[in-house]
């Protein structure tokens, strides 16, 4: 009895220590007053030895792959404690009883024996150990059918203790908000509930009355002559919110993300904007799409950006640099790897196009296409991610006008291409003439870029564009 | 209790009254013969967790059949990287899925049918089920030489697997699910299921192999169709019930719903990936750079998929020690994924001294780790 009284204060204390950190020190004469009301309630509470029941087929030792609970944690009827295996078969045991996990008698790929004692669970005394459980629960095989059913019909997850507590200060369960798992009500909730309505112990948080009620005459519509319909006055309740704040560690390509971006910081960076009119280059396109096709490339914008893109950069190579760690040294790219930013999955990821200097614009496209399909099924290869020098982000197939891009380290320009918009515009001759628009935001690295220079740049890209016919004259 | 069970029965009920041509049941009881129409094996695994967690089976079994395009199927508790060739199936566009039974790995095709036999907890009894897809065949093709084993496998002329077995036992209800190779690819079969990685330890699930063969060698005559109605046929016989099969599409929500959502969840990296015991991998290999050949050691931990240790051996002084550092801590944590790890080191590599030498030395082992994954 002895060891047994030590155990279950060592649970409260460790249940105890959860509660204290979700609410403020105010409150803690309020939880050791529990503290007091829980220990003459669960001291009383018996260990039962839940022994593994028969798996069928003869079978008498199983392994037991994965535990879904462990020592101290709550429990109630039909959750899921464990998944065994035995023979190809993976048997899910759920538990017969509400209460506290106390002991876990296998570890991980040990052999579990039929009939032996899998897990021992402190229960509530006043229960009693017996199989028929009048608890209305659903056994919960999955999430989603605890979401269904909730829709179907309200229904509320609690332990037969908590819905005495309930019962005993007239609270109805159906206006308490549940905090525990899958919403379940917690004894915390029903305390909770109850110190809210007396108005007592806690302290009023601000956030519990977020929605004052509406004022009487707004509820009520502009009818004085309807005084026979009755019209419902809304009740002054607390709006709670109760949901929880999830905190997971940033891993993996998002570290690295946030090293560059960090990085990129430190980069003293300007933009300029300006707005290209495309209209030529959209007829052109439509012309050259099916030419495209037909050799199978898709044809996008694409490649008329990156192609402009690297004849001005010809003219401008301070755009195709890079500034070294210590600011000492510039040096000069040789190729123009022109990085396309590509939304996946994952996130941003940017691979590039090689030495777009030495290639059409319907290689240009190819390559494009092949790095597309690569990225949408994860499969870029390091190549095809690094040895980028300059960089231009279509966000405006997703949406947006101007944007502030941010260079990506070691480069030190980038572009940003809002979405193509069909608007007014005056032609030469004052008439108004239907335009398609697109803007254009670049940012550059201002130690060693100034703004002479990338005017000047956007300038010959955006006349490339908006005249594609004089980019024949430049074409290598 | 009483609750579940009468909702239990609204949605068996809208199952059926939707199905055109099956007339009103009067009662809840009676075998159901199910075939799905998709071949997405997401879908149709999904399909099994939702009859496993929403239908009554007390009073009634039910026989789902399906088939998948080109997927490799490993058991529940098993290593993805133990059992197949992950580079082969990202190339080939394979899917890779994750059951929630127990049991071995399987590659699924057009050519091979699925066949899955629900029942409640207590009538679970998987030498039945096998005993009467044999039936099935021998009355189909009575020359065929076909058994059921104590493994619960099927060999034809005592040799060959033709099938292999799974089960999954819930609270109250619980499925055997078997293969029936018919005409499936076995090139691609027997290469898919060779893992190239090696220095794997874990405690994982192994498979154990087996030579195959598909009942359209011995008869080229055999179809898959004919394969599904024969079974169908025997079914509808022995549970006394209409050779009638109810066609079923898994994403209809209407009909199942909360399937959408478990189709999603079988496709997250998290299961299918995640889910995988704790193993380690302790390796090396040869990395060629311009005139010479440089050995690397690499030992890391990976729990729930990602990798919770990492220990990379190299010639020393060959990377800067700050550098090797750097992604050692980088990979800590990070998905023991190929994808993940490429976008992540090239990601990096923006902020690594921007040396020619150095940036192709990480290139090249970089490029050597993900080929361990």
């Amino acid at each position: 009895v002895c060891i047994h009284r030590v155990r279950s204060c060592s649970g409260i204390r460790f249940i105890k220590s959860k509660y204290v950190c979700v609410f403020d020190k105010s409150a803690l004469k309020f939880s050791l007053q529990q503290r007091l009301l829980r220990t003459s309630a669960v001291s009383c509470g018996q260990i039962v030895q839940f022994k593994l029941s028969d798996i069928g087929e003869g079978i008498t030792e199983v392994t037991v792959k994965e535990w879904y609970i462990k020592e101290g944690d709550s429990v109630s009827q039909f959750d899921s404690i464990c998944e065994v295996q035995s023979d190809k078969a993976s048997v899910t045991i759920t538990s017969r009883y509400d209460g506290i996990i106390r002991k876990l008698h296998y570890n991980l790929d040990e052999i579990a024996y039929v009939g032996k004692p899998l897990v021992d669970i402190e229960i509530d005394a006043s229960k009693g150990v017996s199989p028929e459980e009048d608890v209305v629960e659903t056994p919960p095989m999955s999430h989603e059918e605890h979401t269904h059913q909730e829709i179907k019909g309200h229904k509320t997850l609690a332990t037969p203790a908590v819905r005495r507590l309930a019962m005993e200060n007239n609270i109805k369960l159906s206006e308490v908000v549940g905090t525990g798992k899958d919403n379940r009500i917690l004894k915390e909730d029903i305390l909770n509930y109850l110190a809210k309505q007396t108005g007592a112990i806690l302290p009023p948080s601000p956030k519990a009355e977020i929605i004052p009620p509406l004022p009487k005459s707004e509820a009520v519509p502009a009818a004085p002559k309807d005084r026979a319909r009755k019209i419902p006055v809304p009740v002054s309740r607390p709006i709670v919110f109760s949901g929880k704040d999830k905190t997971e560690p940033i891993t993996g390509f998002h570290k690295a993300m946030v090293k560059t971006m960090s990085a990129a910081l430190k980069i003293p960076h300007f933009g300029y904007c300006d707005e290209i009119d495309l209209t030529h280059l959209v007829q052109l396109r439509e012309e050259l799409k099916p030419l495209a096709q037909i050799r199978g490339v898709k044809l996008s914008f694409m490649p008329f950006f990156i192609k402009a893109a690297s004849l001005g950069l010809l003219q401008y190579p301070i755009l195709n640099a890079s500034l070294d760690e210590s600011c000492q040294n510039v040096t000069y790219k040789a190729s123009h790897n022109i990085g396309v930013a590509m939304d996946t999955e994952q996130g941003l990821i940017v691979p590039n196009v090689k030495n777009v200097q030495v290639c059409s614009v319907f290689e240009i496209a190819s390559e494009l296409n092949r790095l597309q399909s690569l990225g949408s099924a994860g499969q870029l290869g390091t190549n095809d991610l690094s040895g980028g020098t300059f960089t231009l982000s279509n966000i405006g197939t997703i949406g947006g006008t101007y944007a502030k891009p941010v260079i990506l380290p070691p480069e030190v320009a980038i572009g940003a291409l809002g979405k193509i918009q069909v608007l007014p515009r005056f032609n030469g001759k004052g008439e108004v003439f239907k335009a398609q628009i697109m803007n254009v935001s670049w940012s550059a690295d201002h130690r060693i870029i100034d703004g002479a220079t990338m005017a000047r740049f956007s300038n010959l890209w955006k006349s490339y564009l908006e005249n594609p016919a004089s980019m024949l004259l430049d074409l290598k | 209790m009483v609750l579940q069970a009468s909702l239990k029965n609204c949605l068996q009920l809208s199952c059926i009254l939707r199905t055109p041509k099956v007339g009103f049941r009067s009662t809840t009881s009676g075998s159901l013969i199910i075939q799905s129409i998709s071949d997405d094996v997401y879908q149709n695994l999904a399909v099994e967790d939702w009859i496993h967690d929403h239908m009554n089976l007390e009073n009634r079994q039910v026989l789902f059949l399906w088939r998948n395009s080109p997927a490799v199927v490993i058991g529940r508790h098993q290593n993805p990287w133990q059992e197949c060739n992950l580079r082969l199936l990202r190339q080939k566009n394979i899917k890779l899925a994750r059951r929630r039974s127990g049991g071995g790995t399987v590659y699924h095709d057009l050519g091979n049918i699925n066949l899955t036999f629900f029942t409640s907890r207590k009538k679970y009894e998987r030498m039945e089920n096998l005993k009467l897809v044999v039936k099935a065949l021998k009355a189909l093709r009575p020359q065929l030489d076909v058994h059921v084993t104590d493994r619960y496998d099927i060999l034809l002329d005592r040799h060959y697997k033709i099938s292999g077995t799974a089960a999954k036992l819930g609270r109250t209800t619980a499925y055997h699910h078997c293969t029936l190779l018919c005409n499936a690819d076995k090139f691609v079969l027997s290469s898919v299921l060779k893992s190239p990685y090696k220095g794997i330890k874990s405690n994982a699930t192994p498979s154990v192999p087996a030579s195959v063969k598909n009942l359209f060698e011995e008869d080229p005559s055999l179809t898959c169709e004919m394969l599904l109605d024969a079974i169908a046929e025997e079914y509808a016989t022995q549970h006394q019930t209409d050779h009638h099969i109810t066609l079923i599409n898994p994403a209809d929500e209407t009909v199942l719903p909360g399937i959408n959502n478990k189709t999603k969840e079988l496709q997250t990296w998290e299961w299918i990936y995640g889910k995988t015991p704790k193993f380690s991998v302790s390796t090396c290999f040869n990395m060629v750079y311009k005139d010479s050949v440089l050995d690397v050691k690499v030992d890391m931990d990976i729990k729930h998929g990602r990798i919770e240790v990492c220990n990379i051996d190299l010639p020393e002084q060959w990377l800067p020690p700050a550098v090797c550092s750097e992604l050692v801590k980088s990979l800590t944590g990070s998905k023991f994924c190929p994808n993940e790890t490429t976008t992540l080191t090239a990601t990096l590599l923006r902020v690594c001294p921007q040396d020619a030498e150095l940036q192709s030395r990480w290139n090249l082992l970089c490029e050597n780790m993900t080929m361990l994954m």
